[in-house]
């Protein structure tokens, strides 16, 4: 299936979209990664999800996770997050291997995600739903709690609360801080889910479909949103359908198929492969 | 029917009705958090509750009080009181701790089916029962002496008594801390989160283990509570005590709409005062007739109780 490498494409060719006439990124430092999948397999009763997927998440870059429906995208990030624990094949973050760890613990070691279908705490208000991430570092005793009386819990009140209302204000919902969250429009909850993830303070982020749904204004401050997150220093693994997308805001793209990766590359690259062209457009190996 | 007699007495039937109604909300509040977070009705609670009514009776026999010895002095009696809701509430928390850590989470670990979960919790509930009876006797158990009941002030005709008095308030002041505590501490919004997005909770960093453990110690504090109030009111406890008041606090708290913990209050209250008015209205006999004829009627209206599962209309 894959032919030899094309010649690396030129710069013009690089991220189309806003923010296009912002210099282009060096190649993300090779140094360790932060995160690293190796052999990765996972496996539903007969039908395999993913077949011994392996790719690494380098600091301070976007990582695209592309592949048509069904390809083990969102089971990838299943396994990642501690959902559905691999069968086989390890993921180490920060040079430690996540083994059976459990999602809350994962969580607080620092990978934060959001979901394809919005899953937010519905009858709390944003501000809530976001103090809930940020709750994920503090550590007030259940009687120092129960009887409000401990002044550590106060201060951890105010901390969290400052917090939240930071990350609403780094997604752009401060004015909605106070509004139960399942009145928000769509465009906004997707932002409080992100909002809520960054809470926890995580390393990297893990986007699922954040634009699913949305229109293409939308889409177009969400990509400027996902690119100031890169600058300020999280690393983010990012699904998405919309090649559109995904071509103008990853640095490298990883593509999966029926479960395997089917290529690794930059943008421009991947675009050009034959291989993810034939997944994408369902035209035979042959023909391609 | 007396329907005479109903009005005659109806300031006095509903002083009583509030009272009794008051100790089975706080029950229901065991209930409806459980059912929150775990969507799981913990048939266990009447024995978690049955606990603080006989730490109850172990602590005042303790100090010294029997059932037959003259009321002590107020200051006595006090301390007592706050001795003995202690012992109770720490002693019903275990109990409930215990049952969730036996009873349910093995079956959590291995993702039982929700059925299993149910025969798990009666047969808990079966084997405590059984405990108690072993070691305190199948017979009746007298409460030591501790409030001569005295009427305090009269509305509408009604006595309210020093009894009734401390029974109400004391509920609703416990319900109000647990409101605040569920409303406004971060271990209260993981309670929230787990309750509306159990998944999503757990990846944003909440213990679900750890919030499932805490909504059962809750629930058994309120029930402690809840049996120094029960074995005051009625001056008698016994092993199978819980059973009948474990199915009325289980019906205020469907009534109310479960999972919601205001509801529970008002369900409780509801359902003391529709006991007590229809028995003045058809003869005590039908008490229990009664409590569940009216949990049917406010379903077939109000399928989800009267003010809705304000935590579970959040599960998608």
């Amino acid at each position: 299936m894959p032919r030899p490498e094309r010649p690396a494409p030129t710069g013009p060719e690089r991220p189309a979209g806003p923010g296009s006439g912002a210099p282009i990124r060096p190649t993300p430092d090779p140094g360790e990664p932060l995160l690293q999948i190796v052999d990765l397999t996972l496996r539903f009763g007969g039908v395999t999800a993913l077949d011994r997927v392996s790719f690494d998440i380098r600091r301070g870059e976007i990582l695209g996770l592309i592949g048509p429906n069904g390809a083990g995208k969102t089971t990838c990030f299943n396994a990642i997050t501690g959902v559905c624990p691999p069968t086989a094949g390890t993921i180490r973050f920060r040079g430690t291997s996540l083994g059976r760890r459990k999602k809350h613990q994962i969580t607080r070691l620092g990978i934060a995600r959001t979901f394809q279908n919005i899953r937010l705490f519905p009858e709390m208000t944003a501000l809530e739903n976001v103090m809930v991430g940020a709750d994920a570092h503090h550590r007030t005793s259940v009687p120092g709690a129960i009887f409000r009386l401990s002044p550590r819990h106060f201060a951890e009140e105010r901390v969290c609360r400052a917090i939240a209302m930071e990350m609403l204000d780094r997604v752009g919902i401060t004015e909605r801080a106070h509004q139960i969250a399942r009145n928000l429009p769509y465009g906004d909850q997707r932002r409080l889910e992100i909002a809520r993830a960054l809470a926890t303070r995580p390393a990297l982020l893990c986007l699922d479909e954040p634009a699913a749904g949305s229109n293409p204004a939308e889409k177009a401050s969400l990509l400027e949103l996902i690119r100031s997150l890169r600058d300020s220093g999280y690393t983010i693994l990012l699904i998405d359908h919309d090649m559109k997308l995904v071509m103008g805001v990853t640095d490298r793209i990883v593509v999966l198929e029926f479960g395997r990766k089917i290529a690794e590359g930059l943008p421009a690259e991947i675009r050009e492969n034959p291989a993810v062209v034939a997944a994408y457009l369902g035209v035979p190996d042959g023909s391609a | 029917m007396n329907i005479d007699f109903l009005i005659d007495n109806f300031a006095d039937l509903s002083v009583t009705g509030l009272a009794q109604g008051a100790i089975y909300a706080l029950v229901a509040l065991g209930y409806t958090l459980v059912y929150g977070v775990l969507r799981l009705i913990n048939f266990a609670h009447s024995e978690v509750f049955v606990t603080g009514t006989f730490a109850t009776i172990l602590t005042l026999r303790g100090i010294g009080i029997g059932p037959d010895d003259p009321v002590p002095s107020l200051l006595m009696v006090l301390l007592t009181l706050v001795l003995a809701s202690i012992v109770a509430a720490l002693s019903s928390g275990a109990v409930a701790l215990l049952v969730e850590r036996v009873a349910y989470r093995p079956l959590r670990r291995r993702n039982a089916p929700p059925l299993v979960f149910l025969i798990s919790a009666v047969g808990a509930s079966l084997v405590l029962m059984e405990i108690y009876a072993l070691f305190l006797g199948r017979d009746n158990v007298r409460v030591g002496n501790l409030i001569k009941p005295r009427t305090q002030f009269t509305v509408f005709g009604a006595d309210v008594t020093n009894r009734q008095i401390l029974i109400v308030v004391s509920a609703v002041l416990m319900m109000v801390v647990l409101d605040s505590f569920i409303s406004r501490t971060r271990l209260g919004r993981g309670v929230r989160a787990v309750s509306q997005n159990p998944d999503a909770a757990a990846l944003m960093g909440v213990n679900k283990d750890r919030v499932i453990a805490l909504t059962f110690l809750l629930g058994g504090l309120m029930a402690g509570v809840a049996a120094v109030l029960y074995d005051l009111n009625f001056g008698v406890t016994k092993f199978s005590a819980g059973f009948l008041i474990g199915l009325k606090a289980f019906t205020a708290a469907v009534l109310g709409g479960i999972g919601n913990l205001r509801g529970a209050l008002l369900g409780g209250l509801l359902l003391g005062l529709a006991e007590n008015w229809g028995q003045a209205l058809l003869g005590s006999a039908w008490r229990d007739v009664i409590a569940f004829v009216f949990l049917i009627v406010v379903l077939m209206f109000r399928p989800t109780g009267i003010l809705g599962e304000s935590l579970g209309r959040a599960r998608v």
